[in-house]
């Protein structure tokens, strides 16, 4: 590829997104990962569920699946078990993969299966109008929380690590040169990995938090986003309103699909019935027949 | 050449299913379908084929629309409750035309219900359990023979006509055992989906072509395209084109339509001077045959017609019988269902009589007798 404009279907622009969004940035550093990692676009999918974020798959000239609310992960898992030369990306944001798609975060990072899974995390329900989130903080203000919200968001990173995920790491859309080496790390990661992006939502957040502008979501991503090296050295009174960023967990551990190949083999020498469907059910029969069925 | 073999229902959809050339499934364990995954993740390694089981039904369903989508067969099974959490991704598969099989054995409801004990309640679920307009193909087997056979070709409408297509087995079918001979491998006939052929840069994933059926590509092999539950026009991508949005919806529910004297399969027995006759499928059906032997030995002109496909809905199988007929008896085990449709094609032209049980037991010939008798003048 020449120009890293090839991989954006351009006919579908402008985007649904609001001024001020951070999807884009997210989109962009996904492209500049692909490029860099020269994966044969025809080998890269592209998942996400419902909301905003969902979107995305729409603008980006790869196979592109845009499923039901929450469900990404489960269809990206088919995917790759299906065919894991496919390099699967899966875009979702806090509400669909928190919420909705809890369960099958906690089970994709469970099982391990080597799938990139990128949660854009802004804090709300942007599409349906800025209803609080599993990740909306505690005393926030949204269309469904207008006392402020009761409910302590997840800690979306230690969810992941307690779960089994490869790999895990936040970042933000302001803190771009180091989203695209989280993304890569994500990407290049054998397993499941995990990123979090911290993104902005000036229209469904925002204007009810104070940072009506996109400018001040920047800013406050800007001031308020340590680096887990510099937050090592910091109290907790000192951490308790900032973003850590960077890569909190990784390790190396089976993949599910190479597993999986590893069972075929072993499956396939399991007795005298091999690879044919006709000697599977003839086989069978040769037993029944014959009385020695256990 | 056939052989003989003796083997439950579940086990003749498992083994059906990999002569139909399905290589993927992912299931979540329910009674009483449990034992095509139980045989399934044994068997489909064994084929080079990948089983997984999921953490519920909503991602069994994904994972199965996203390994078709990757060019394999691909199947679940389940049972009510299951097939409730389904209904979400049975509707993307429909809109977005990825062929997948759903294997549903029944068990009784609502709710958790009789999980070991056999139902027809979720008839009508299969038809409009998801919301939208939406049509659907279901085939319900009354033996374990036809179970093995309907599962292929389950598969093969599937593919035929790029759609989810539910295999409707009810407890009883599942769990009998029967002496069945099965034809040999060589004569299972099996039906690949239309590949494009163009070159990727013409490819539209939703073209609009003669036969309503646009080829579909996997993804990895180069034609890079969108798919999306949103309602599209036909490159894939969302619109809200008001002209465009009627005319994917009336395509895809105007596909089956088309299609259904393909689709539609009866079973007629004694209807050549039936004055009475009793619709019935399942395993129901099996005990409606011995009450219309019955009554046939008792001079009663009765005959049995017995649904292959429940959806579509066989109209025209009964309508053409209407004028020699006199009343329709519908057993099944539910309240009353079928007879619902029987009723809308009768359109009150003949008297329709229901006999139901949703208490977990079978009907028996006797019961379907004594209706039979019942409209004997």
């Amino acid at each position: 590829m020449g120009s890293q404009l090839e991989y954006l279907r351009l006919d579908k622009f402008p985007t649904v997104w609001c001024a001020g969004c951070g999807i884009g940035i997210i989109m962009g550093s996904i492209i500049r990962v692909v490029d860099k990692l020269k994966v044969n676009p025809d080998k890269v999918v592209i998942v996400s569920g419902i909301g905003c974020s969902g979107r995305m798959p729409g603008y980006l000239d790869f196979n592109t699946l845009h499923t039901t609310h929450g469900r990404a992960l489960t269809f990206a898992s088919g995917l790759k078990l299906a065919n894991s030369s496919l390099e699967i990306i899966v875009v979702m944001g806090d509400g669909d993969a928190m919420a909705i798609g809890g369960n099958h975060l906690i089970h994709a990072a469970r099982r391990n299966v080597n799938l990139t899974a990128i949660i854009v995390n802004n804090w709300i329900y942007g599409m349906t109008g800025g209803q609080y989130s599993p990740t909306t903080p505690q005393g926030a203000f949204a269309s469904t929380a207008p006392y402020g919200n009761l409910e302590p968001p997840f800690e979306v990173p230690e969810l992941a690590r307690g779960s089994g995920a490869s790999y895990v790491a936040r970042g933000t859309v302001y803190h771009t040169t180091q989203l695209d080496r989280l993304i890569e790390g994500g990407m290049k990661k054998q397993g499941f990995a995990l990123v979090e992006v911290i993104s902005p939502c000036p229209v469904g957040f925002g204007r009810r938090n104070q940072m009506r502008s996109a400018v001040a979501m920047m800013r406050w991503q800007k001031n308020h986003a340590v680096s887990r090296k510099r937050a090592s050295k910091m109290s907790e009174e000192e951490l308790k309103d900032k973003i850590i960023t960077g890569v909190f967990f990784e390790r190396e551990a089976p993949e599910y699909t190479r597993e999986y190949e590893k069972l075929i083999n072993k499956a396939k020498e399991k007795g005298e019935i091999e690879g044919e469907l006709k000697e599977i059910v003839e086989g069978e029969l040769k037993e029944i027949v014959e009385g020695e069925r256990e | 050449m056939e052989k003989v073999r003796v083997l439950s229902g579940n086990e003749a959809v498992a083994y059906g299913a990999l002569a139909a050339g399905v290589r993927f499934f992912a299931g979540y364990p329910i009674t009483p379908s449990s034992e095509i995954a139980e045989m399934l993740s044994e068997l489909l390694p064994r084929m080079g084929g990948k089983f997984i089981q999921m953490e519920d039904e909503l991602a069994s369903m994904g994972a199965i629309v996203g390994a078709s989508l990757a060019g394999l067969n691909s199947m679940t099974a389940t049972s009510g409750p299951g097939f409730s959490l389904m209904q979400e991704n049975i509707g993307y598969a429909f809109m977005t035309e990825v062929p997948c099989v759903i294997v549903n054995v029944q068990r009784g409801g609502p709710s958790t219900g009789l999980p070991t004990k056999p139902s027809q309640g979720d008839i009508m679920q299969v038809r409009w359990g998801t919301h939208g307009d939406r049509n659907a193909i279901a085939l319900c087997p009354w033996s374990v023979r036809e179970t093995y056979d309907f599962t292929i070709d389950c598969v093969n409408l599937s593919n035929r006509y790029r759609l989810p297509v539910v295999l409707l087995l009810d407890e009883v079918i599942a769990h009998m055992r029967e002496k069945v001979a099965l034809p040999s491998f060589e004569e299972v006939k099996r039906v690949e989906r239309k590949r494009p052929t163009c070159p990727p840069q013409e490819y539209f994933p939703y073209q609009i072509t003669e036969d309503d059926v646009p080829p579909m590509a996997n993804f990895g092999e180069g034609y890079r395209y969108h798919v999306t539950g949103l309602t599209h026009d036909p490159t894939g991508f969302p619109t809200s084109d008001a002209e465009e949005i009627d005319r994917v919806v009336r395509r895809l529910y105007g596909k089956i339509e088309r299609y259904q004297g393909e689709i539609i399969r009866v079973k007629e027995e004694y209807l050549e001077d039936a004055e009475i006759l009793v619709f019935a499928y399942g395993s129901v059906a099996r005990s409606a045959i011995n009450a219309v032997r019955e009554a046939r030995a008792r001079g009663i002109k009765v005959g049995l017609l017995r649904p292959l496909s429940l959806w579509p809905f066989p109209d025209q199988h009964i309508s053409h019988l209407l004028d020699q007929l006199r009343a329709i008896i519908v057993p099944e085990m539910n309240l009353g269902q079928m007879i619902g449709e029987v009723r809308r094609v009768s359109c009150g032209r003949v008297k329709t009589v229901g006999v139901t049980r949703v208490d977990g037991e079978l009907i028996t010939p006797d019961e379907i007798l004594t209706a039979i008798e019942g409209e004997v003048r």
